[in-house]
């Protein structure tokens, strides 16, 4: 019982990720119809807006510390940041320690460019182009932007921690009853599914509640008549197209505490997040938030020891073995509305 | 008009002919060649096989800057490394055997089939008389066998599985770097006297063939001691997030947790294991402690604070206080910034080994160069007294365990060193049963390979 509420609990973060970057492709599908590989390394990118923010947090001058020598023997270089002169070093050291929730701020505007430079750019040529260019373009694109990230930051993954007020774990075990149960969860995880939930309410309050979101869904529904009712539906979902990458980039921000980032994290979640679009189903946007949830729990559970005794290596495939049983007994998704890339 | 008839009987002919003219420079050269590539100007080709793309580009890259100072040294350039400090003084700095350095290299990617054919590659395209680097046993071992095959030496880079110098050994083959069983024999001691006899461990290995023998390795002197192992599971290559394999050892009465992992991965299972609290948790009454058994100073950056205190083993540290690290730390240090690698200072050591034997046995034939590491003691090279053994073709030094520091001056000080393990606390027998196949069969070296 511990153990399955363990794994629930850490499917959610894991699906709470998934969910992200599924909501963001099944958005630019639904709006753009495109297919965007490129969409991981929009994930990446966000992580790395957070890596840069601390190191601008953190930019120094070299100051000589006679006392201590450095691995030559020479006197001890150390490096003070630029930013103890301006604050203070107490409310320095404070405003370095939030870098990845400061992060949030500084990601949205450079996300929201960076995607419409993308749509702009390069994906607008594509639209009329089959499914296949669009895939063999956006996965391109994705390699050219890790390899631009790895001449700028290298391939070793860069540390890049929580607040201290969020590091650590706490007995969730105890919260329930079950003291000493060791059903111990830590905190930035939870803050990560909390962030999700509030992006993805966000995203669907945003369609749902706005003439802008009610308009750009008609347009999803049926762009043509949209376009004759002489609204700019292009412009629109270029718009969605940077609300796409700013929540991709976003999920990549709070990612980093949970993982040290590195320039390939894109590739390892962008796979994953075309399964469970699928899973859920082409361009709904319910069903790519659900099957991400759903996926990411299922993974946590096929680690269990129990389940890895009884079918070893079931951890590695379970995420496909479900998309194909989703998708012989239900081809279009669990919740695909017909017609969706079926043209 | 001429007419020109194609014939069934002609073309087999004119095939014939060009066939037998296109093979003849081959056949020449064969005959005048005593070995592959053998030098016939001036200079000497090395290929240097790194990782320059991929998860272990940081690591490939440092090898790279080893082998460029190694080849400097070589040929007479910048201070002279350990060239100084080496105890065997057959190198002059004028190259090897009077011939200039020069060196090519290749992507290995960290994939098997990529590096050999970039080993392929400079051997058959670029004249490389001997090939080394690496930072993987997957690569080592298939690198290692082309050169077999091929008739060059291989001097692998990092690679610290058993199988390289055990299972997959080849008389082509030698290795500086320590491997797993070494690991474990020089850790479990210390981690019994810093942790006492009786304790629970649950491994997580990484499922391939490093992190097999890694775990191996560890499980049996550790279980020597008196340490149970409650439960061992694999864990994907590939996997970023480990919580849902740190969930179970949470529910486990396990007290200590090994993670056989390397680079990336380790840096992220250590991360999450930390992040879930082990290091605060109190089990059957002991603290919950965590152990590394091959820890990368370059990856472990990536785990930040979360290497604090915890324990493992390194090939070599720069922070070493002998004649040989001091140089090697100076030349690298003066020339590049910052201090080498274990990866850096594994390569350079191979490389003059390497050049050592070629001078000592007065040729580039493999055979000759094979005979002359066979065996061969030296020292000075920053690991004390060390024998490449002629039976498998390892080298047996002293064995750092190290543990992350508390209080780091730099981003370079993350390890200290806890304990140097005397070699023969180390040393196994060639048919160790860690070092034999699936069936538990010893295999045999074979024999050296000089190619055409």
């Amino acid at each position: 019982m511990e153990a399955i509420i363990l794994q629930i609990l850490n499917g959610l973060d894991k699906g709470s990720a998934y969910a992200l970057i599924a909501l963001g492709l099944t958005l630019i599908f639904g709006t753009l119809g495109v297919v965007n590989f490129a969409h991981g390394a929009l994930f990446m990118i966000g992580a790395f807006c957070a890596v840069t923010l601390s190191r601008i947090l953190t930019l120094s001058h070299e100051v000589i510390d006679p006392t201590k020598t450095d691995f030559l023997g020479k006197p001890l270089k150390v490096d003070v940041p630029y930013i103890y002169n301006l604050v203070g070093e107490s409310a320095g050291n404070v405003i370095i320690d939030w870098a990845v929730p400061l992060s949030i701020l500084f990601a949205i505007p450079i996300m929201i460019l960076v995607g419409f430079i993308m749509e702009r750019g390069l994906i607008r040529h594509f639209y009329k182009r089959p499914h296949a260019d669009q895939i063999l373009v956006t996965f391109g694109l994705a390699i050219v932007l890790q390899e631009i990230i790895k001449y700028f930051y290298g391939a070793n993954p860069i540390p890049t921690p929580a607040p201290e007020v969020f590091k650590g774990s706490f007995d969730f075990g105890a919260m329930l009853g079950l003291e000493g149960a060791g059903i111990i969860y830590p905190y930035w995880r939870l803050v990560y599914f909390a962030f999700a939930t509030v992006i993805i309410g966000g995203v669907f309050s945003f369609l749902q509640f706005t003439t802008f979101g009610m308009v750009v869904r008609a347009g999803m529904a049926d762009r043509e008549t949209v376009g004759l009712l002489g609204i700019n539906i292009d412009k629109r979902f270029t718009i969605m197209f940077g609300l796409a990458a700013a929540v991709a980039g976003l999920a990549g921000v709070m990612y980093t505490p949970i993982n040290s980032p590195n320039y390939h994290m894109g590739m390892d979640f962008l796979v994953l997040s075309f399964v469970v679009v699928v899973v859920g189903g082409m361009g709904s946007l319910s069903g790519a938030v659900l099957a991400g949830f759903m996926l990411g729990i299922l993974e946590s559970f096929a680690s269990m020891t129990v389940v890895l005794e009884t079918l070893p290596g079931i951890n590695q495939i379970i995420i496909y073995l479900v998309a194909m049983i989703v998708l012989l007994t239900r081809p279009r998704g669990l919740m695909g509305k017909a017609g969706v890339m079926e043209e | 008009m001429s007419k020109f008839e194609l014939t069934r009987r002609g073309l087999i002919k004119s095939s014939a002919v060009v066939g037998a003219g296109l093979a003849m420079p081959t056949i020449i050269t064969n005959s005048a060649n005593a070995y592959t590539n053998e030098p016939k100007g001036g200079t000497v080709t090395l290929g240097f096989n790194v990782p320059q793309s991929g998860p272990y580009a940081d690591e490939g890259a440092d090898e790279l800057r080893a082998y460029e100072l190694a080849v400097e040294h070589l040929n007479g350039g910048g201070d002279g490394g350990m060239m100084g400090t080496f105890s065997s003084k057959a190198l002059k700095g004028n190259g090897i055997l009077g011939k200039k350095v020069e060196f090519v290299t290749g992507d290995t990617q960290t994939k098997a089939d990529a590096a050999r054919a970039s080993a392929k590659s400079m051997i058959e395209k670029d004249g490389a008389i001997m090939i080394t680097g690496g930072s993987s046993s997957g690569v080592a071992v298939a690198v290692q066998a082309l050169c077999q095959e091929a008739g060059v030496i291989f001097m692998a880079g990092l690679t610290h599985s058993n199988d390289t110098t055990g299972k997959d050994k080849k008389a082509n083959g030698f290795r500086h770097f320590f491997n797993s069983y070494m690991s474990g024999a020089a850790l479990a001691p210390v981690l019994a006297k810093a942790y006492g006899k009786d304790r629970k461990a649950y491994h997580l290995t990484a499922d391939y063939n490093w992190g097999y023998t890694t775990e191996e390795a560890v499980k049996s002197s550790t279980e020597e001691m008196g340490w149970e192992t409650v439960n061992s599971v694999k864990t994907p290559l590939t996997q970023t997030d480990f919580s849902s394999y740190i969930a179970p050892v949470l529910q486990s009465d396990a007290d200590v947790l090994v993670l056989n992992h390397y680079g990336g991965n380790m840096v992220n299972s250590l991360t999450n294991a930390v992040q879930f609290g082990l290091r605060d948790k109190l089990v059957n009454g002991k603290n919950f402690e965590i152990v590394v058994p091959l820890y990368s100073r370059l990856m472990a950056r990536g785990a930040g604070d979360n290497v604090k205190g915890i324990f493992g083993s390194t090939n070599w540290h720069w922070s070493l206080s002998d004649e040989g690290s001091k140089a090697f730390v100076k030349s690298f240090g003066e020339k590049y910034g910052f201090p080498p690698s274990q990866a850096a200072h594994t390569v350079y050591c191979q490389t003059l080994l390497y050049a050592d034997a070629a001078e000592r046995a007065g040729t580039f034939n493999p055979c000759g160069i094979a005979e002359a590491l066979e065996g061969f003691e030296f020292d000075g090279l920053g690991n004390g007294k060390t024998l490449y053994r002629a039976e498998d073709h390892q080298c047996f030094k002293d064995v750092l365990v190290v543990k992350g520091k508390e209080n780091p001056t730099s981003e370079f000080d993350i390890l200290e060193v806890v304990e140097v393990t005397p070699v023969d606390k180390v040393t196994y027998a060639p048919d160790h049963p860690q070092m034999r196949d699936g069936d538990g069969n010893a295999v045999p070296i074979g024999t050296c390979n000089p190619g055409t």
